[in-house]
């Protein structure tokens, strides 16, 4: 059993394609404080890569990364 | 900022020079999306690329002399929507009206699958303040006056771009 992360906030982009889970993503994790959680659900097979990648490159860490029922989620935390 | 500062964040900078609906998303896809990684990101419209900075876009589809581009019909059963329809030449040369036909259907079937429209993709980037750099010499070229593109874009030449480019990570002409 995995431990259960509390997000702060949710944003939905299912039935979104590219660039359009990462452009939300971005917009959404600014209004957030640093330290915060952000669980984004995409139905887009080219999310989680591209979520691996925005991590990386933003330095927000992609802290779980789970694909259920059809849907891929992630928790983001904020640097 | 120059590259010495290795603070400094990542930095994009592309070429627009076509301006059919097909071409005119790789350019908007990867300059927001480079923005949502934080990376600084410059476009230079040059060429029929620079009609992608009028106010009302029509960006159309122009399948002619390009026969590996397959056509989706955007209605249907699922089956039907999937097949690959092949579009002759012939066909897309001399059959009247075939490129507004073939630009409602690529654009209806991108809406169905969750793409954005152009214009969306362009108010993001420039909302992530996305550099937009209108080629001064196709104006002239073309007759265009500046009033008629957006007002967020600015207007320059070569120079202007490459002096943008030197300092970039990565460059692409599309």
């Amino acid at each position: 059993m995995t431990d259960v992360i509390k997000e702060d906030q949710v944003l939905d982009c299912s039935g979104m394609l590219c660039p359009l889970p990462v452009v939300k993503t971005s917009k959404a994790i600014k209004e957030l404080q640093s330290g915060q959680i952000l669980k984004m659900i995409a139905t887009d097979p080219g999310a989680p890569p591209d979520m691996e990648a925005w991590s990386r490159q933003t330095g927000n860490e992609l802290l779980r990364s789970m694909q259920e029922d059809g849907k891929f989620i992630f928790f983001l935390r904020k640097k | 900022m120059s590259k010495s500062d290795p603070n400094a964040p990542k930095r994009l900078a592309l070429i627009a020079s076509k301006g059919t609906l097909d071409w005119a998303y790789p350019p908007f896809i990867l300059a927001s999306a480079a923005g949502a990684m934080g990376w600084e990101v410059a476009i230079f419209f040059t060429f029929f690329g620079l009609t992608l900075l009028k106010p009302k876009l029509t960006a159309s589809v122009s399948p002619l002399g390009n026969p590996a581009m397959p056509m989706k019909m955007p209605f249907g059963p699922e089956g039907f929507q999937n097949i690959n329809w092949p579009m002759p030449n012939i066909l897309m040369a001399n059959v009247p009206g075939f490129e507004s036909v073939a630009t409602t259907l690529m654009k209806q079937t991108f809406k169905n699958k969750g793409v954005a429209t152009i214009e969306e993709l362009r108010d993001m980037c420039v909302e992530m303040d996305v550099r937009m750099i209108g080629c001064q010499m196709t104006m002239d070229v073309f007759g265009f006056k500046r009033e008629e593109f957006i007002k967020e874009c600015e207007i320059g030449g070569a120079a202007t771009f490459l002096e943008y480019a030197a300092d970039a990570d990565v460059q692409l002409f599309i």
